[in-house]
């Protein structure tokens, strides 16, 4: 497998009034071409930056990118210029955000918004860049794209604009899509619907996704793959199929089983969630040269406390940072 | 109170409850248009259980339960709590009354005044509601505070200084303060991030367990409402399509909303996914103000008639436990 884009080593550093904190401490993944990657934590773990980082729109100060490396096809990004960025950005790696309402230019109508893209990018007319903004629309769904068109976002509904924001990325047939939280904005049965069209639009042109998130069930139902993270670092790493059924690392399995998964058939029985205890370390503690998930975790020793856990590879697809490894069963169920 | 027989009482009823707002004339000589937020409602809460509201955004759930709460103006319907006729209350009586029926709203960080020191915010309902002495309520502030699993170090700090989860804390120790036997909880965990979810959902529960307290449980989360409620009823564009107990809700959804919004959700569980039948529903919700006649669902539903476009079908029992609002499905009897 040739991977398509490729984060090695990876460390983003931020200024804080407590000194410099690693936000994005030592991360490697790899993307192959066309498949689905989620990258999984809760807020504050660094999923959103690593997009920044690759889209290369770390803001700077107070960020920087402290060393590693990011290759797309061979091309490290990092040290392409402004010029050549700008170029990458919208056109081979694009990007849908997580809240439709304000990542649209309210003054601008969408169909003017997918057209720049187009005519910047593609060097297209602004004829041509209508005709296929208009199909781009209509591949996305949205009925009517030739009056639609003309619209401006807040004439459409949460799920129809998250719709053009697909549209918009898709419209270069970019090599990687990467997705912040696309749908936690909207409802189920919306959420469902995009899913549904950006496995089908991404299978279509090809393109990889990045998908971040924080539900196991949008992971198990888009990735193949999936990299969980926890206060910067990637602490485990697998197929989901794996991750879901044989989670290695306590916090990936404190994951699952926090939350209250719909099931198949329910019973009279209804035990007690299992807790994560604590929360995610303030950007103070991040760095620490310990087990980060230390504080939290209910399997920690002298040793989590002193040294950063090594990356063991326990399958050749399954990998996690911890000493304290051990066969976690999980039941998926409340 | 003694742990819920098998067949409890019944704590809260609505009769045929109906929100409506007038919105802004377009023009001049327009007909002024209403929004009925909530239209015809009827349900009843029983004593130390759980009834689960769950629908779409713009649903009319949290209306619903503002109503309830007497925090909006029910336009229409009959709301009983104990046997005290709610909607009649007014002044010193609907004051007394707020005592057994308290709120925990979704967002920790907007529902707590900045201003106030925690102590002060769980105080603040034993203050306004004349409950215990006043010497009394200092030690029923740190009574509370452990209750909900915070330290009473913490009793003087300001609400910033607290993260999302123990600002939902305090919020709940509010809400409890008073001693209600109904707390209305509209989307307490959606704010929260997922390892804090789990925390502020087996808090309510212990509570419930612990001082018997009735809940009227909102949320859009179909995995948190089949694991907290007892009776979960589906709400769409202001009406109750479906209404059951937990176990048949979930196991045998007669609507065919529920079942398209059952099937919508991405799940963990291998189970479910293998057991592929996603009903797909295309499109959004209607416009509120101008809803057509019949069914409400009927622009999106999978198996519409012709007869859904003309006739509202009513809620009617299928059986014991269930009741269904649909044209297709068929009543008991």
């Amino acid at each position: 497998m040739t991977a398509l884009l490729s984060v090695k080593n990876l460390t983003v550093e931020f200024t804080t009034r407590d000194g410099i904190a690693p936000v994005i401490d030592d991360l490697s993944f790899d993307l192959a071409p066309g498949e689905t990657l989620s990258l999984v934590g809760e807020s504050g773990c660094g999923k959103s930056m690593t997009a920044l980082a690759i889209m290369g729109l770390i803001p700077s100060p107070p960020g920087r990118v402290a060393s590693g490396s990011i290759s797309l096809a061979g091309e490290n990004l990092l040290q392409a210029g402004d010029t050549r960025m700008r170029a990458v950005r919208g056109n081979d790696i694009s990007m849908v955000f997580q809240e439709p309402m304000t990542s649209l230019n309210p003054v601008f109508t969408v169909g003017e918004q997918i057209s720049e893209t187009l005519r910047r990018h593609q060097g297209l007319t602004r004829r041509q860049a209508k005709a296929l903004s208009i199909e781009m629309l209509d591949a996305v769904q949205i009925p009517l794209p030739t009056r639609r068109i003309n619209d401006y976002p807040h004439q459409l509904s949460g799920g129809m604009r998250q719709r053009v924001m697909i549209a918009m990325a898709l419209a270069c047939r970019p090599k990687v899509l990467i997705a912040d939280e696309p749908t936690t904005a909207l409802d189920v049965t919306v959420q469902a619907q995009i899913f549904d069209l950006m496995r089908a639009v991404g299978k279509e042109t090809e393109a990889a996704i990045i998908l971040i998130t924080h539900d196991m069930g949008s992971v198990a139902e888009m990735a193949e793959r999936v990299v969980v993270m926890y206060a910067g670092r990637k602490i485990e790493e697998g197929c989901v199929d794996d991750i879901l059924a044989r989670p290695r690392h306590p916090y990936t399995r404190g994951l699952i089983a926090c939350v209250p998964h719909l099931l198949e058939t329910v019973s009279a029985e209804r035990p007690y969630l299992q807790e994560i205890p604590g929360m995610v370390p303030p950007l103070s503690d991040f760095g620490f040269m310990g087990c980060l998930f230390a504080p939290r975790c209910d399997r920690v020793e002298t040793r989590c406390w002193q040294e950063k856990p090594k990356v063991t590879q326990i399958t050749p697809s399954q990998s996690a940072a911890c000493w304290n490894l051990q066969e976690a069963k999980v039941r998926v169920d409340a | 109170m003694p742990d819920t027989p098998v067949e409890s009482t019944t704590l809260l009823t609505l009769q045929d409850v109906e929100v409506s707002f007038t919105l802004k004339r377009s023009s001049l000589f327009a007909k002024p248009s209403l929004l009925r937020a909530v239209d015809g409602v009827t349900l009843s809460v029983r004593k130390g259980q759980t009834m689960g509201i769950v629908g779409e955004s713009g649903s009319g759930k949290t209306t619903l339960a503002l109503a309830v709460a007497r925090l909006l103006p029910v336009t229409r319907g009959q709301i009983h709590m104990n046997g005290v006729d709610l909607l009649s209350l007014r002044g010193e009586a609907l004051r007394n009354e707020r005592r057994h029926m308290q709120f925990i709203f979704q967002d920790p960080y907007s529902s707590l005044n900045p201003r106030l020191r925690a102590e002060k915010i769980v105080r603040e309902p034993l203050d306004r509601l004349s409950i215990a002495s006043t010497s009394r309520r200092d030690d029923r502030v740190r009574e509370l505070f452990d209750q909900v699993g915070l330290r009473r170090d913490q009793q003087r700090l300001f609400p910033h200084q607290f993260s999302g989860g123990q600002r939902q804390r305090i919020g709940i120790a509010r809400a409890i303060a008073s001693n209600p036997s109904l707390v209305i909880c509209d989307e307490p965990v959606s704010a929260l991030d997922v390892g804090v979810q789990a925390q502020i959902l087996n808090l309510l529960r212990r509570l419930q367990e612990e001082l018997g307290l009735t809940y009227v449980f909102i949320s859009h989360d179909l995995g948190v409402i089949q694991h907290m409620c007892d009776t979960i009823a589906v709400m769409y564009m202001g009406k109750i399509l479906e209404e059951a107990d937990r176990e048949s809700l979930f196991n045998t959804p007669k609507h065919p909303y529920t079942q398209a919004l059952l099937s919508a959700v991405p799940s963990a569980d291998i189970n479910r996914r293998n057991r592929e039948r996603r009903i797909m529903i295309s499109g959004d919700p209607p416009n509120p103000i101008h809803l057509p006649p019949g069914c409400r669902f009927a622009s999106r539903c999978p198996q519409v008639e012709d007869r859904c476009r003309v006739d509202t079908p009513p809620l009617v029992n299928i059986d014991r436990h269930h009741r269904v609002a649909c044209h297709l499905v068929k009543a008991a009897g």
